[in-house]
Protein backbone atom coordinates (compact mmCIF):
# COMPACT_ATOMS: atom_id res chain seq x y z
CA UNK A 1 0.00 0.00 0.00
CA UNK A 2 1.35 3.49 -0.95
CA UNK A 3 -0.16 6.46 0.42
CA UNK A 4 -0.36 9.76 -0.92
CA UNK A 5 0.97 12.61 0.92
CA UNK A 6 -1.77 14.82 1.99
CA UNK A 7 -2.84 18.08 -0.30
CA UNK A 8 -4.87 20.17 -1.42
CA UNK A 9 -6.64 19.50 -4.95
CA UNK A 10 -7.64 22.52 -6.99
CA UNK A 11 -9.84 22.39 -10.28
CA UNK A 12 -9.70 25.50 -12.25
CA UNK A 13 -11.85 25.72 -15.50
CA UNK A 14 -9.60 28.60 -16.92
CA UNK A 15 -5.85 28.38 -18.04
CA UNK A 16 -5.72 31.88 -16.35
CA UNK A 17 -7.18 30.53 -13.02
CA UNK A 18 -4.45 27.63 -12.77
CA UNK A 19 -1.77 29.83 -13.60
CA UNK A 20 -3.17 31.93 -10.84
CA UNK A 21 -2.77 29.13 -8.52
CA UNK A 22 0.38 27.92 -9.46
CA UNK A 23 1.53 31.87 -8.36
CA UNK A 24 -0.39 31.66 -4.91
CA UNK A 25 1.89 28.64 -3.57
CA UNK A 26 5.25 29.26 -4.90
CA UNK A 27 7.40 26.00 -4.29
CA UNK A 28 4.23 24.53 -2.87
CA UNK A 29 2.15 23.68 -5.91
CA UNK A 30 2.11 21.82 -8.88
CA UNK A 31 -0.08 21.61 -12.12
CA UNK A 32 -1.34 18.24 -12.81
CA UNK A 33 -3.04 16.52 -15.71
CA UNK A 34 -3.30 12.39 -15.67
CA UNK A 35 -1.45 12.15 -13.21
CA UNK A 36 0.58 9.14 -14.38
CA UNK A 37 3.85 10.25 -13.59
CA UNK A 38 3.21 12.92 -10.95
CA UNK A 39 1.18 10.39 -8.38
CA UNK A 40 3.22 7.94 -8.65
CA UNK A 41 5.90 9.68 -7.75
CA UNK A 42 4.21 11.77 -5.10
CA UNK A 43 3.07 8.05 -3.63
CA UNK A 44 7.14 7.81 -3.32
CA UNK A 45 7.28 11.23 -1.81
CA UNK A 46 9.33 12.26 -4.75
CA UNK A 47 7.62 15.21 -4.79
CA UNK A 48 5.31 16.57 -1.36
CA UNK A 49 3.38 19.62 -3.40
CA UNK A 50 0.78 21.07 -0.60
CA UNK A 51 -1.71 21.79 -3.92
CA UNK A 52 -2.23 20.31 -7.40
CA UNK A 53 -3.92 22.00 -10.07
CA UNK A 54 -5.82 19.96 -12.28
CA UNK A 55 -5.76 21.11 -15.44
CA UNK A 56 -8.02 18.10 -17.18
CA UNK A 57 -11.24 19.64 -16.24
CA UNK A 58 -9.40 23.42 -18.60
CA UNK A 59 -11.73 23.04 -21.81
CA UNK A 60 -9.27 25.16 -23.91
CA UNK A 61 -6.35 22.34 -23.27
CA UNK A 62 -8.30 20.00 -24.78
CA UNK A 63 -8.67 19.30 -28.88
CA UNK A 64 -6.73 17.61 -32.18
CA UNK A 65 -6.94 20.00 -34.97
CA UNK A 66 -5.46 21.04 -38.58
CA UNK A 67 -5.21 24.75 -38.47
CA UNK A 68 -3.68 26.21 -41.29
CA UNK A 69 0.03 24.98 -41.84
CA UNK A 70 -0.09 23.23 -38.70
CA UNK A 71 -1.44 20.38 -36.71
CA UNK A 72 -2.58 21.64 -32.89
CA UNK A 73 -2.44 19.54 -30.05
CA UNK A 74 -3.78 20.56 -26.50
CA UNK A 75 -1.89 19.56 -23.87
CA UNK A 76 -4.78 17.90 -22.51
CA UNK A 77 -5.27 15.39 -25.11
CA UNK A 78 -4.59 12.22 -24.13
CA UNK A 79 -2.29 9.77 -25.37
CA UNK A 80 -5.09 7.45 -26.53
CA UNK A 81 -6.77 10.27 -28.60
CA UNK A 82 -3.14 11.47 -30.19
CA UNK A 83 -2.92 7.71 -31.39
CA UNK A 84 -6.23 7.42 -32.53
CA UNK A 85 -6.63 11.04 -34.18
CA UNK A 86 -7.47 10.63 -37.98
CA UNK A 87 -5.02 13.68 -38.38
CA UNK A 88 -2.21 12.93 -36.48
CA UNK A 89 -2.07 9.16 -38.19
CA UNK A 90 -2.48 10.36 -41.27
CA UNK A 91 -0.11 13.24 -41.50
CA UNK A 92 2.60 11.75 -38.81
CA UNK A 93 2.47 8.00 -37.75
CA UNK A 94 5.22 7.92 -35.87
CA UNK A 95 3.45 10.54 -32.97
CA UNK A 96 0.40 8.37 -33.41
CA UNK A 97 2.39 5.04 -33.03
CA UNK A 98 5.00 6.77 -30.46
CA UNK A 99 1.53 7.98 -28.14
CA UNK A 100 -0.03 4.35 -28.90
CA UNK A 101 3.20 2.76 -27.22
CA UNK A 102 3.60 4.47 -24.49
CA UNK A 103 2.92 2.57 -20.82
CA UNK A 104 -0.34 0.28 -21.01
CA UNK A 105 -3.95 1.10 -22.35
CA UNK A 106 -5.47 2.56 -18.76
CA UNK A 107 -2.31 4.81 -18.39
CA UNK A 108 -2.71 6.48 -22.19
CA UNK A 109 -6.81 6.88 -21.58
CA UNK A 110 -5.45 8.97 -18.34
CA UNK A 111 -2.03 10.24 -19.73
CA UNK A 112 -2.10 13.86 -21.70
CA UNK A 113 0.37 14.22 -24.27
CA UNK A 114 1.32 17.25 -22.06
CA UNK A 115 2.09 15.63 -19.20
CA UNK A 116 4.37 13.30 -21.69
CA UNK A 117 6.46 16.09 -22.71
CA UNK A 118 6.86 17.12 -18.94
CA UNK A 119 7.63 13.73 -17.67
CA UNK A 120 9.98 13.45 -15.16
CA UNK A 121 13.21 11.80 -15.64
CA UNK A 122 13.62 8.49 -14.59
CA UNK A 123 16.22 6.42 -12.67
CA UNK A 124 17.43 2.79 -10.84
CA UNK A 125 18.14 4.93 -7.89
CA UNK A 126 15.37 7.59 -8.10
CA UNK A 127 12.06 5.75 -8.95
CA UNK A 128 11.72 3.83 -5.99
CA UNK A 129 10.17 4.35 -2.55
CA UNK A 130 10.90 6.41 0.65
CA UNK A 131 12.33 3.79 2.43
CA UNK A 132 14.54 1.98 -0.54
CA UNK A 133 15.82 5.73 -0.92
CA UNK A 134 16.62 6.20 2.47
CA UNK A 135 18.10 2.80 2.60
CA UNK A 136 20.49 3.67 0.44
CA UNK A 137 21.38 7.30 1.70
CA UNK A 138 19.22 9.29 -1.09
CA UNK A 139 20.82 10.38 -3.98
CA UNK A 140 21.83 13.59 -6.48
CA UNK A 141 18.03 13.79 -7.63
CA UNK A 142 16.37 14.09 -4.59
CA UNK A 143 17.53 14.23 -0.76
CA UNK A 144 21.35 13.42 -1.50
CA UNK A 145 24.16 14.18 -2.25
CA UNK A 146 25.53 11.39 -4.66
CA UNK A 147 25.07 10.01 -7.73
CA UNK A 148 24.68 6.06 -7.61
CA UNK A 149 25.07 5.85 -11.57
CA UNK A 150 28.28 7.78 -12.30
CA UNK A 151 29.98 7.86 -8.14
CA UNK A 152 31.89 10.84 -8.70
CA UNK A 153 29.41 13.45 -10.99
CA UNK A 154 28.21 16.36 -10.44
CA UNK A 155 25.21 16.31 -12.55
CA UNK A 156 22.21 14.01 -12.52
CA UNK A 157 21.89 11.73 -15.61
CA UNK A 158 18.62 10.23 -14.86
CA UNK A 159 16.96 9.73 -18.07
CA UNK A 160 14.40 11.38 -20.35
CA UNK A 161 12.29 8.49 -20.57
CA UNK A 162 9.24 10.30 -22.74
CA UNK A 163 8.16 8.93 -26.11
CA UNK A 164 6.47 11.61 -27.67
CA UNK A 165 9.17 14.00 -27.31
CA UNK A 166 11.72 12.64 -29.82
CA UNK A 167 9.35 12.58 -32.49
CA UNK A 168 8.13 16.06 -31.76
CA UNK A 169 11.72 17.04 -32.13
CA UNK A 170 12.25 15.55 -35.62
CA UNK A 171 9.48 17.47 -36.46
CA UNK A 172 10.51 20.54 -35.91
CA UNK A 173 7.36 20.87 -32.97
CA UNK A 174 6.78 23.95 -30.88
CA UNK A 175 5.43 23.80 -27.36
CA UNK A 176 3.31 26.91 -25.94
CA UNK A 177 3.19 27.83 -22.27
CA UNK A 178 1.56 30.13 -20.02
CA UNK A 179 2.64 31.29 -16.72
CA UNK A 180 1.96 34.41 -14.50
CA UNK A 181 3.78 36.69 -16.96
CA UNK A 182 2.56 35.33 -20.17
CA UNK A 183 2.77 33.12 -22.74
CA UNK A 184 5.61 31.84 -24.40
CA UNK A 185 6.28 29.78 -27.63
CA UNK A 186 9.62 27.30 -27.62
CA UNK A 187 10.44 24.39 -30.09
CA UNK A 188 10.58 21.17 -28.70
CA UNK A 189 14.02 20.64 -29.22
CA UNK A 190 15.11 23.45 -27.24
CA UNK A 191 12.50 22.71 -24.35
CA UNK A 192 14.76 20.14 -22.70
CA UNK A 193 17.89 20.75 -20.71
CA UNK A 194 20.93 18.35 -19.93
CA UNK A 195 20.02 18.08 -16.11
CA UNK A 196 18.35 14.87 -14.48
CA UNK A 197 16.93 16.80 -11.57
CA UNK A 198 14.74 19.64 -14.00
CA UNK A 199 15.37 18.75 -17.34
CA UNK A 200 12.85 21.55 -18.88
CA UNK A 201 12.45 24.64 -19.58
CA UNK A 202 9.43 24.97 -18.46
CA UNK A 203 8.94 26.81 -14.90
CA UNK A 204 7.47 25.48 -12.22
CA UNK A 205 4.79 27.81 -11.89
CA UNK A 206 4.06 27.62 -15.85
CA UNK A 207 1.66 25.43 -17.85
CA UNK A 208 2.23 23.66 -21.44
CA UNK A 209 -0.87 24.38 -22.78
CA UNK A 210 -0.25 23.44 -26.63
CA UNK A 211 1.61 21.83 -28.92
CA UNK A 212 2.32 22.90 -32.64
CA UNK A 213 3.53 20.57 -35.15
CA UNK A 214 4.15 22.49 -38.68
CA UNK A 215 2.42 20.02 -41.53
CA UNK A 216 5.09 21.08 -44.36
CA UNK A 217 9.19 20.66 -44.76
CA UNK A 218 9.59 24.25 -45.70
CA UNK A 219 7.91 25.06 -42.38
CA UNK A 220 10.07 23.62 -40.41
CA UNK A 221 13.40 25.45 -38.63
CA UNK A 222 16.44 26.18 -40.99
CA UNK A 223 17.22 26.42 -44.16
CA UNK A 224 18.39 22.61 -45.07
CA UNK A 225 14.19 21.55 -45.49
CA UNK A 226 13.26 21.51 -48.87
CA UNK A 227 11.14 23.96 -50.36
CA UNK A 228 9.41 21.66 -52.93
CA UNK A 229 5.64 21.32 -52.12
CA UNK A 230 5.78 17.02 -53.72
CA UNK A 231 7.99 16.34 -50.81
CA UNK A 232 6.08 14.95 -48.23
CA UNK A 233 7.92 13.74 -44.43
CA UNK A 234 7.70 10.54 -43.77
CA UNK A 235 7.89 9.49 -39.92
CA UNK A 236 9.53 6.32 -38.13
CA UNK A 237 9.67 5.53 -34.71
CA UNK A 238 11.33 2.40 -32.74
CA UNK A 239 11.00 1.53 -28.87
CA UNK A 240 12.86 -1.02 -27.12
CA UNK A 241 11.54 -1.79 -23.76
CA UNK A 242 11.59 -5.03 -21.61
CA UNK A 243 7.69 -6.12 -22.18
CA UNK A 244 5.63 -5.11 -25.26
CA UNK A 245 3.21 -3.07 -22.81
CA UNK A 246 3.32 -0.78 -19.41
CA UNK A 247 7.31 -0.45 -19.45
CA UNK A 248 8.86 3.21 -20.12
CA UNK A 249 11.64 2.85 -22.92
CA UNK A 250 15.50 1.79 -22.39
CA UNK A 251 15.70 3.54 -25.51
CA UNK A 252 13.86 5.16 -28.28
CA UNK A 253 14.57 6.13 -32.01
CA UNK A 254 12.23 8.77 -34.09
CA UNK A 255 13.41 9.61 -37.35
CA UNK A 256 11.70 12.13 -40.22
CA UNK A 257 13.06 11.78 -43.32
CA UNK A 258 12.04 13.88 -46.82
CA UNK A 259 12.31 12.33 -50.09
CA UNK A 260 12.63 14.23 -53.39
CA UNK A 261 10.13 12.47 -55.93
CA UNK A 262 13.08 10.63 -57.52
CA UNK A 263 13.77 8.91 -54.56
CA UNK A 264 16.95 10.91 -52.92
CA UNK A 265 16.70 11.87 -49.59
CA UNK A 266 16.09 16.07 -49.36
CA UNK A 267 16.27 16.33 -45.64
CA UNK A 268 16.89 13.58 -42.50
CA UNK A 269 17.03 14.15 -38.88
CA UNK A 270 16.92 11.56 -35.99
CA UNK A 271 16.61 11.85 -32.18
CA UNK A 272 17.21 8.94 -29.42
CA UNK A 273 16.03 9.14 -26.18
CA UNK A 274 15.87 6.92 -23.17
CA UNK A 275 19.73 7.35 -22.82
CA UNK A 276 20.44 10.61 -20.88
CA UNK A 277 18.44 13.94 -19.33
CA UNK A 278 18.27 14.88 -22.73
CA UNK A 279 16.48 13.76 -25.92
CA UNK A 280 19.65 13.26 -27.95
CA UNK A 281 19.59 15.07 -31.90
CA UNK A 282 21.29 12.98 -34.05
CA UNK A 283 24.80 14.80 -36.09
CA UNK A 284 26.27 13.94 -38.92
CA UNK A 285 23.04 12.39 -40.86
CA UNK A 286 22.84 15.08 -43.47
CA UNK A 287 26.05 14.70 -44.72
CA UNK A 288 25.44 10.73 -45.47
CA UNK A 289 22.56 10.98 -46.54
CA UNK A 290 21.29 14.13 -48.36
CA UNK A 291 21.15 13.80 -52.30
CA UNK A 292 21.16 10.17 -51.74
CA UNK A 293 18.67 7.40 -52.25
CA UNK A 294 17.67 5.80 -49.15
CA UNK A 295 19.97 2.22 -50.06
CA UNK A 296 20.63 -0.44 -47.01
CA UNK A 297 24.12 1.33 -47.47
CA UNK A 298 22.85 4.54 -46.79
CA UNK A 299 20.63 2.94 -43.91
CA UNK A 300 23.76 1.20 -42.69
CA UNK A 301 25.56 4.21 -42.43
CA UNK A 302 23.32 6.49 -40.89
CA UNK A 303 23.00 3.35 -38.15
CA UNK A 304 26.41 3.29 -37.40
CA UNK A 305 26.64 7.20 -37.11
CA UNK A 306 24.08 7.21 -34.14
CA UNK A 307 25.46 4.12 -33.01
CA UNK A 308 28.85 6.32 -32.46
CA UNK A 309 27.15 9.17 -30.90
CA UNK A 310 25.25 7.20 -27.86
CA UNK A 311 26.62 5.85 -24.45
CA UNK A 312 24.01 4.30 -22.35
CA UNK A 313 24.95 4.74 -18.54
CA UNK A 314 24.24 2.72 -15.55
CA UNK A 315 20.66 4.64 -14.46
CA UNK A 316 18.66 1.62 -15.67
CA UNK A 317 18.70 -1.80 -14.58
CA UNK A 318 19.23 -3.10 -17.85
CA UNK A 319 23.28 -3.55 -19.02
CA UNK A 320 24.17 -0.24 -20.59
CA UNK A 321 26.39 -1.79 -23.30
CA UNK A 322 23.52 -3.85 -24.86
CA UNK A 323 21.41 -0.58 -24.72
CA UNK A 324 23.87 1.28 -26.76
CA UNK A 325 24.38 -1.88 -28.93
CA UNK A 326 20.66 -1.62 -29.75
CA UNK A 327 21.04 1.66 -31.00
CA UNK A 328 22.04 1.37 -34.46
CA UNK A 329 19.53 -1.79 -34.54
CA UNK A 330 16.51 0.80 -33.87
CA UNK A 331 17.40 3.41 -35.72
CA UNK A 332 17.48 0.63 -38.86
CA UNK A 333 13.76 -0.19 -38.05
CA UNK A 334 12.54 3.30 -37.55
CA UNK A 335 13.75 4.26 -40.66
CA UNK A 336 12.50 1.43 -42.17
CA UNK A 337 9.29 2.22 -41.30
CA UNK A 338 9.89 5.88 -42.30
CA UNK A 339 10.55 4.09 -45.93
CA UNK A 340 7.37 2.17 -45.68
CA UNK A 341 5.02 4.83 -45.63
CA UNK A 342 4.01 5.30 -49.52
CA UNK A 343 4.98 7.71 -51.55
CA UNK A 344 7.57 8.13 -54.05
CA UNK A 345 10.38 6.74 -52.50
CA UNK A 346 12.53 4.41 -54.40
CA UNK A 347 13.16 1.49 -51.52
CA UNK B 1 -6.63 25.81 7.86
CA UNK B 2 -6.99 23.49 5.20
CA UNK B 3 -9.54 20.95 5.08
CA UNK B 4 -8.21 17.59 5.71
CA UNK B 5 -11.50 15.82 4.47
CA UNK B 6 -14.24 16.26 2.31
CA UNK B 7 -17.50 14.65 1.11
CA UNK B 8 -17.14 13.29 -2.15
CA UNK B 9 -20.10 12.57 -4.00
CA UNK B 10 -19.33 9.77 -6.93
CA UNK B 11 -21.64 7.93 -9.09
CA UNK B 12 -20.87 4.34 -8.81
CA UNK B 13 -21.97 1.63 -10.49
CA UNK B 14 -25.27 3.60 -11.35
CA UNK B 15 -25.70 4.51 -7.63
CA UNK B 16 -24.86 8.12 -6.40
CA UNK B 17 -22.80 7.84 -3.40
CA UNK B 18 -21.43 10.12 -0.98
CA UNK B 19 -18.34 9.63 1.41
CA UNK B 20 -16.48 11.65 3.56
CA UNK B 21 -12.67 11.03 2.77
CA UNK B 22 -9.68 12.48 3.42
CA UNK B 23 -8.47 15.32 0.67
CA UNK B 24 -5.74 13.03 -0.46
CA UNK B 25 -7.90 9.84 -1.29
CA UNK B 26 -7.27 8.00 -4.76
CA UNK B 27 -10.75 6.92 -6.44
CA UNK B 28 -9.29 3.55 -5.59
CA UNK B 29 -9.09 4.00 -1.91
CA UNK B 30 -12.55 5.61 -1.74
CA UNK B 31 -14.10 2.62 -3.51
CA UNK B 32 -12.36 0.05 -1.06
CA UNK B 33 -12.16 1.71 2.02
CA UNK B 34 -15.19 4.23 2.30
CA UNK B 35 -17.78 2.54 0.25
CA UNK B 36 -17.10 -0.85 1.01
CA UNK B 37 -16.65 -2.01 -2.99
CA UNK B 38 -13.35 -4.39 -2.26
CA UNK B 39 -13.68 -5.75 -5.71
CA UNK B 40 -11.51 -3.36 -7.34
CA UNK B 41 -7.47 -4.70 -6.06
CA UNK B 42 -4.99 -3.15 -4.08
CA UNK B 43 -1.71 -4.12 -6.33
CA UNK B 44 0.90 -2.04 -6.98
CA UNK B 45 -0.71 0.96 -5.97
CA UNK B 46 1.72 2.86 -8.32
CA UNK B 47 -0.11 1.96 -11.77
CA UNK B 48 1.62 -0.72 -13.14
CA UNK B 49 -0.29 -3.72 -12.70
CA UNK B 50 -4.01 -2.52 -13.79
CA UNK B 51 -5.34 -4.97 -10.64
CA UNK B 52 -7.37 -1.69 -9.71
CA UNK B 53 -9.13 -1.30 -13.13
CA UNK B 54 -12.78 0.48 -13.31
CA UNK B 55 -14.36 2.00 -16.09
CA UNK B 56 -14.43 5.90 -15.91
CA UNK B 57 -17.18 6.70 -18.87
CA UNK B 58 -16.63 3.57 -20.00
CA UNK B 59 -12.80 3.71 -20.25
CA UNK B 60 -10.45 1.72 -18.64
CA UNK B 61 -8.63 3.53 -16.00
CA UNK B 62 -6.16 2.88 -13.01
CA UNK B 63 -8.05 3.93 -9.59
CA UNK B 64 -4.85 3.49 -7.36
CA UNK B 65 -3.80 6.63 -9.24
CA UNK B 66 -6.77 8.55 -10.00
CA UNK B 67 -7.53 11.33 -7.43
CA UNK B 68 -11.17 10.84 -5.83
CA UNK B 69 -11.84 14.25 -7.20
CA UNK B 70 -11.16 13.64 -10.87
CA UNK B 71 -14.24 10.80 -10.88
CA UNK B 72 -16.64 13.41 -9.89
CA UNK B 73 -19.35 14.17 -12.37
CA UNK B 74 -18.16 10.68 -14.08
CA UNK B 75 -19.51 7.05 -14.36
CA UNK B 76 -17.92 4.82 -12.27
CA UNK B 77 -18.40 1.09 -12.98
CA UNK B 78 -16.62 -1.28 -10.84
CA UNK B 79 -15.93 -5.84 -11.08
CA UNK B 80 -19.22 -5.06 -8.78
CA UNK B 81 -21.35 -3.25 -11.27
CA UNK B 82 -20.75 -5.96 -14.24
CA UNK B 83 -23.36 -8.52 -12.79
CA UNK B 84 -26.96 -7.62 -13.40
CA UNK B 85 -29.28 -6.41 -10.34
CA UNK B 86 -31.02 -10.00 -10.18
CA UNK B 87 -27.23 -11.10 -9.16
CA UNK B 88 -26.72 -12.67 -12.73
CA UNK B 89 -23.05 -12.92 -14.05
CA UNK B 90 -21.94 -10.79 -16.61
CA UNK B 91 -20.87 -12.96 -19.95
CA UNK B 92 -17.49 -11.96 -19.48
CA UNK B 93 -17.54 -13.23 -16.18
CA UNK B 94 -19.61 -16.03 -17.20
CA UNK B 95 -17.22 -17.02 -19.47
CA UNK B 96 -13.90 -16.58 -17.35
CA UNK B 97 -15.84 -19.23 -14.63
CA UNK B 98 -15.89 -21.61 -17.64
CA UNK B 99 -13.02 -21.44 -19.27
CA UNK B 100 -10.86 -21.28 -15.84
CA UNK B 101 -9.51 -18.00 -16.70
CA UNK B 102 -8.83 -16.99 -13.74
CA UNK B 103 -6.12 -18.69 -10.53
CA UNK B 104 -5.57 -16.64 -7.76
CA UNK B 105 -8.32 -13.90 -9.34
CA UNK B 106 -6.07 -11.08 -8.16
CA UNK B 107 -6.01 -9.55 -11.54
CA UNK B 108 -9.29 -11.08 -12.00
CA UNK B 109 -11.56 -8.12 -11.39
CA UNK B 110 -8.86 -5.38 -13.51
CA UNK B 111 -9.05 -7.76 -16.31
CA UNK B 112 -13.16 -7.77 -16.65
CA UNK B 113 -13.09 -4.44 -16.61
CA UNK B 114 -10.35 -3.81 -18.80
CA UNK B 115 -11.83 -6.33 -20.92
CA UNK B 116 -15.94 -5.00 -20.67
CA UNK B 117 -14.55 -1.96 -21.98
CA UNK B 118 -13.37 -3.53 -24.62
CA UNK B 119 -16.32 -4.82 -25.56
CA UNK B 120 -18.83 -1.99 -25.46
CA UNK B 121 -16.29 -0.11 -28.09
CA UNK B 122 -15.31 -3.00 -30.00
CA UNK B 123 -17.91 -6.04 -29.53
CA UNK B 124 -15.76 -8.01 -32.14
CA UNK B 125 -12.78 -7.68 -31.41
CA UNK B 126 -9.34 -9.93 -32.85
CA UNK B 127 -7.47 -11.90 -30.64
CA UNK B 128 -4.45 -8.73 -31.49
CA UNK B 129 -7.36 -5.97 -30.21
CA UNK B 130 -8.04 -8.40 -27.26
CA UNK B 131 -4.49 -8.61 -26.44
CA UNK B 132 -3.82 -4.94 -26.92
CA UNK B 133 -6.94 -4.27 -24.57
CA UNK B 134 -5.45 -6.57 -21.53
CA UNK B 135 -1.80 -5.54 -22.14
CA UNK B 136 -1.94 -3.13 -19.21
CA UNK B 137 -2.76 -5.91 -16.59
CA UNK B 138 -0.52 -8.06 -15.64
CA UNK B 139 -1.69 -11.87 -15.00
CA UNK B 140 0.97 -13.68 -13.10
CA UNK B 141 -0.97 -17.32 -12.98
CA UNK B 142 -2.41 -18.23 -15.99
CA UNK B 143 -0.72 -17.11 -18.77
CA UNK B 144 -3.30 -15.37 -20.71
CA UNK B 145 -4.36 -17.67 -23.08
CA UNK B 146 -7.64 -19.02 -20.92
CA UNK B 147 -8.46 -15.31 -20.51
CA UNK B 148 -7.96 -14.49 -24.18
CA UNK B 149 -10.33 -17.68 -24.91
CA UNK B 150 -12.89 -16.23 -22.57
CA UNK B 151 -13.01 -13.07 -23.88
CA UNK B 152 -13.63 -14.22 -27.26
CA UNK B 153 -16.31 -16.56 -26.03
CA UNK B 154 -18.18 -13.25 -24.40
CA UNK B 155 -17.66 -11.60 -27.64
CA UNK B 156 -19.50 -14.46 -29.32
CA UNK B 157 -22.15 -14.92 -26.47
CA UNK B 158 -23.09 -10.94 -26.34
CA UNK B 159 -22.62 -10.98 -30.27
CA UNK B 160 -25.37 -13.48 -30.59
CA UNK B 161 -27.70 -12.28 -28.16
CA UNK B 162 -27.34 -14.77 -26.27
CA UNK B 163 -25.70 -13.12 -23.09
CA UNK B 164 -28.67 -14.60 -21.13
CA UNK B 165 -28.36 -18.33 -21.92
CA UNK B 166 -28.30 -20.52 -18.64
CA UNK B 167 -24.72 -20.96 -17.51
CA UNK B 168 -25.61 -24.46 -16.12
CA UNK B 169 -26.42 -25.98 -19.65
CA UNK B 170 -23.38 -24.42 -20.88
CA UNK B 171 -21.23 -25.39 -18.08
CA UNK B 172 -22.48 -29.00 -19.36
CA UNK B 173 -21.38 -28.54 -22.65
CA UNK B 174 -18.03 -27.02 -21.95
CA UNK B 175 -16.92 -29.78 -19.41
Amino acid sequence: MLRLPPFQYHRPSQVEEAVELLDRYPGDAMPVAGGTDLIPNMKHRLFTPGHLVALKGISHLHGIRVQGEELTIGACASLTSVAQSREVRTHFPALAEAAGQVAGPQLRNAGTLGGNLCLDTRCTYYNQTEFWRRALGYCLKKDGTVCHVTRVGRKCVAAHSADTPPVLMTLGAQVELVGPSGSRVLPVREFFVADGVWNSRREPDEIVTRVRVPLQPKAFHGSEASGEVSTRVRTGYAKLRQRGAIDFPLLTVAVAVALAPDGTVTWVRGVVTGLGARPRELTGWEEIAVGEPLTPEVVEALAERAGQQCRPLENMIQDPGWRGAMVPVYVRRALGKAVKQGGGGSL
Amino acid sequence: MAPTHRIVRLTVNGDTRTAGVPVHYTLLETLRYAMGLTGSKQGCDKGDCGACTVLLNGEPRLSCITPVWEAEGLDVVTVEGLAGPDGALHPLQDEFDLHGAAQCGFCTPGILCSAAGLLARNPRPTREEIREALSGNLCRCTGYTKIYEAVEAAAARLGSGDAERERGERKEGVS
